[in-house]
């Protein structure tokens, strides 16, 4: 019979949690999210025998058992909870030994809260680097728990680990702290009133729940009001009562410091990297390289994928029997999907950069580096990587920025994300400023197409810390605002580790994202392809009373002369798609656009790479999607049925680049920020404001140039 | 004196940290009365500033440094 233990990893930030993980489970895991939250949950397994399996829950790095941002609280939630269903049979601490004193705070609330533990001593290298050893055995009997020593990043120790997993389980907790100077009637009442049967862990729940909004709360904060009892100060006295064991373990376990220590590399290299000029420099240079990287290395993988995709459906499209269901695959499901996964390069390539700068250690310097930039503007250094990512996708930027504690802070980078202008936007640019400039015109050393581009994302930057300037000026917090964060010591980047990584981000946005907009094309596809019945039936019968009197012969030549394209135009005209392009006409027409705009606002509604597609089929054009040439000339010979001026005059694309740059024409965006802020509000608002800021900057350039 | 008018150079040890939940994640971080502190790196617009406090290295903004009191240590020994 099989039988499974589940172990939690419990640790601080940048203790090297997430390489034991991977050390434990390769590939074997799997991404979800905490019950009602968007907490990453990862789950992995790995064998210990035949007959024994090890389920293992990755928690979030956590400095204590008192939370101050949505991560924290999921670590403390599951480790308070015995009824919860990833409740585990026993933590695995991982303690960086290099910096054991403040690690081990964590450790002793931990096992106070009555979890059996045990302690892996891990970055013993970079420890004894800096002069610091432990004598294992002596530690143990300090602490009076198992102490493993390994290195997750070298992969040394594991075995050792599952050896005392398999044979030596703990299976009791030891206490550290001691309750004996705090009232004990309160302690019973508190006992009672949150059926906690350990006193520590029900004066630990009432603290962390006082402030909530239920009557429980107000039960638990009157029990603290009648007893007198000065929260504040117990929390400094048991901080320090809990490094006082601490300091007397780790100081009798330590061996004594070697001398004549060399400055360490670390130091050396913030010295450059938080430089006043340098700093700055390499900071720049590195956005500069990944938006290249992004936007055109990455060209290459896209080409074979939408290359693939194409034959794809053309192969779908000649094996199935033609009609409804061979239409829906093949422009439904299929282009759906290719407007997917043309993405995914880009992603990954970014996602390359940002774990690869996470992994070590990097991104921790640009916060320190960028705070006084952003602080202005209502957010802090931890918004910037967020705010880089959203040049790719808003969707999992919007998800990073939960390591942001201030609430406010947090809320306001999730509001401005999706100004930076995301990879979806990429096609939309390209086409609509292809029209005016070409491909190959140079400035200098400069592609000028490429240096409006650039202008493009400038614009969107430029709009996301003006938003947020504003926003700061109506969102209020009472919370008290700080700034703190670890500096880590600098680690070679782990290949394991980011392949882990990669393969993950990778699979959430194929599957979540996917979905969405496979869904939405389908819809889509459908609107465009149906319409009212008399409607739908006319431009049947003009087609069939074309045809009529044709031989067969001109039939066919008729056909290739673009007849059924043109006749497939007039259907999208009558469709349900094109009545609603011609019922917003009235309101878009003062932005420069007309109707056929109108309906690829619609589509693009969901996402808004779909512009492109759209206006291939509005300007029946042959061949698959990504023709961009033909739809170009197609757009640039379109003329106004009433002024008989082009349609595209450079004012009206520069409207609709701007209403592409501000608009917030994302399903997936829109419901990630309804998770995340556990509110439809937020979301609304979003929505609202970003709506009403594309209209009126694409009516104003419009206005002030058409 | 307090921490956000350390100078380069200058150790000093901590001798109180006041505030109410900064205090509080300050002694979690590892910021406690009696802890060696110097200044490690000033980031490139004047603020935040880095420390070496214990075995980390933190950073905090010069509003927050101002909460927690410090005694050079140079003067201490005299």
């Amino acid at each position: 019979m099989e039988r499974v233990i589940t172990v939690a990893l419990v640790g601080n930030p940048n203790c090297g949690k997430t390489s034991l993980f991977n050390a434990l489970t390769g590939l074997n895991q799997k991404v979800s999210n905490f019950p009602g939250t968007t907490v990453e949950k990862k789950v992995g397994e790995t064998k210990l025998s035949e007959q024994v399996k090890l389920q293992i829950i990755d928690l979030p790095g956590t400095y204590s058992l008192y939370p101050k941002s949505a991560d924290e609280l999921v670590t403390y939630e599951i480790l308070r909870n015995k009824s919860e269903t990833n409740y585990p049979d026993l933590v695995i601490f991982i303690a960086d030994a290099s910096n054991l004193k403040r690690n081990l705070l964590l450790f002793t609330q931990v096992s106070d809260l009555g979890v059996p533990a045990l302690i892996v001593l891990n970055m013993m290298d970079v420890a004894e680097r800096r002069g610091i050893e432990y004598k294992i055995p002596e530690l143990e009997a300090q602490l009076g728990v198992k102490v493993i020593p390994i290195n997750a990043r070298k992969r040394l120790g594991i075995d050792a680990l599952k050896q005392v997993l398999l044979t030596d389980l703990p299976s009791v907790h030891k206490e550290y702290f001691s309750l004996a100077a705090v009232d004990s009637d309160m302690l019973n009442l508190l006992s009672k009133a949150t059926d906690k049967r350990n006193a520590y862990a029900a004066l630990q729940y009432a603290i962390n729940a006082k402030d909530l909004l239920s009557e429980k709360s107000l039960r638990l904060k009157s029990i603290f009001e009648n007893a007198n009892f000065n929260i504040r100060q117990f929390l400094e006295d048991e901080v320090f009562a809990r490094y006082h064991i601490i300091d007397v373990a780790v100081k009798a376990a330590r061996l004594k410091p070697k001398d004549n220590l060399k400055q360490s590399l670390t130091r050396k290299i913030d010295i450059v990297l938080t430089h006043r000029f340098y700093g700055i420099g390499i900071f720049l240079a590195l956005m500069f390289l990944i938006f290249q990287a992004v936007f055109s290395w990455s060209t290459y993988p896209m080409d074979l994928v939408e290359m693939g995709f194409a034959s794809l459906s053309e192969y779908v499209k000649n094996a199935l029997p033609a009609g409804v269901l061979n239409d829906l695959l093949v422009q439904g499901v299929l282009a759906g999907l290719s407007g997917v996964i043309v993405f995914l390069p880009q992603i990954v390539v970014l996602f390359f950069f940002i774990a690869i700068l996470e992994d070590i250690g990097y991104m921790a310097r640009v916060g320190f580096i960028m705070d006084k930039v952003m602080r202005p503007f209502g957010m802090n250094g931890k918004s910037i990587v967020p705010l880089i990512g959203g040049m790719a996708c808003a969707v999992p930027s919007i998800m990073a920025s939960r390591s942001i504690e201030n609430k406010r802070e947090r809320l306001i980078t999730i509001l401005v994300i999706p100004l930076m202008s995301c990879s979806a936007r990429l096609p939309v640019y390209t086409l609509l400023i292809s029209m005016f400039i070409p491909d190959t015109a140079v400035f200098g050393p400069f592609n000028i197409h490429g240096l409006v581009l650039m202008f493009m994302y400038l614009v969107g930057f430029a709009a996301a810390l003006l938003s947020a300037w504003i926003f700061k000026q109506f969102i209020k917090s009472n919370q008290q605002n700080y700034f703190l964060m670890e500096l880590p010591g600098y680690k070679m980047p782990l290949a394991s580790n980011l392949f882990i990584t990669l393969y993950e981000k990778a699979g959430a946005f194929v599957w979540g994202a996917g979905k969405i907009i496979i869904a939405v094309s389908v819809v889509l596809w459908v609107l465009a392809s149906t319409g009212p019945k008399e409607k739908m039936d006319k431009v049947a019968q003009k087609y069939e009373a074309k045809m009529e009197h044709m031989s067969e012969v001109e039939k066919n030549e008729a056909i290739i002369g673009g007849l059924t394209m043109q006749q497939n135009a007039d259907y999208l005209e009558a469709s349900y798609a094109g009545q609603f392009g011609k019922f917003i006409e009235p309101a878009i027409l003062p932005l420069g656009f007309d109707w056929k705009i109108g309906i690829s606002l619609l589509t693009s509604l969901a996402a808004r790479e779909v512009f492109v597609g759209t206006m291939s089929t509005i300007y029946s054009v042959s061949g698959a999607d990504d023709d961009l040439d033909s739809i170009r000339e197609a757009m640039l010979k379109e003329k106004n049925p009433n002024t008989g001026k082009p349609t595209y005059s450079l004012a009206t694309v520069f409207s609709l680049l701007l209403f592409y740059a501000f608009a917030l024409q994302c399903i997936s965006t829109v419901a990630i920020v309804k998770k995340e802020t556990a509110s439809a509000k937020w979301a609304i608002i979003q929505f609202v404001y970003l709506t009403v800021l594309a209209y009126g900057s694409s009516l104003l350039v419009y206005q002030i140039f058409g | 004196m307090n921490l956000s008018e350390i100078k380069k150079g200058e150790e000093a040890v901590v001798t109180k940290v006041n505030g109410d939940i900064l205090a509080l994640k300050l002694f979690e971080m590892g910021v406690l009365p009696g802890e060696l502190v110097s200044l490690e790196h000033i980031a490139p617009f004047g603020d935040p500033i880095a420390i070496s406090i214990g075995e980390s290295k933190l950073c905090l903004r010069l509003e927050d440094a101002a909460h927690i009191e410090i005694e050079l240590k140079a003067w201490k020994e005299l």
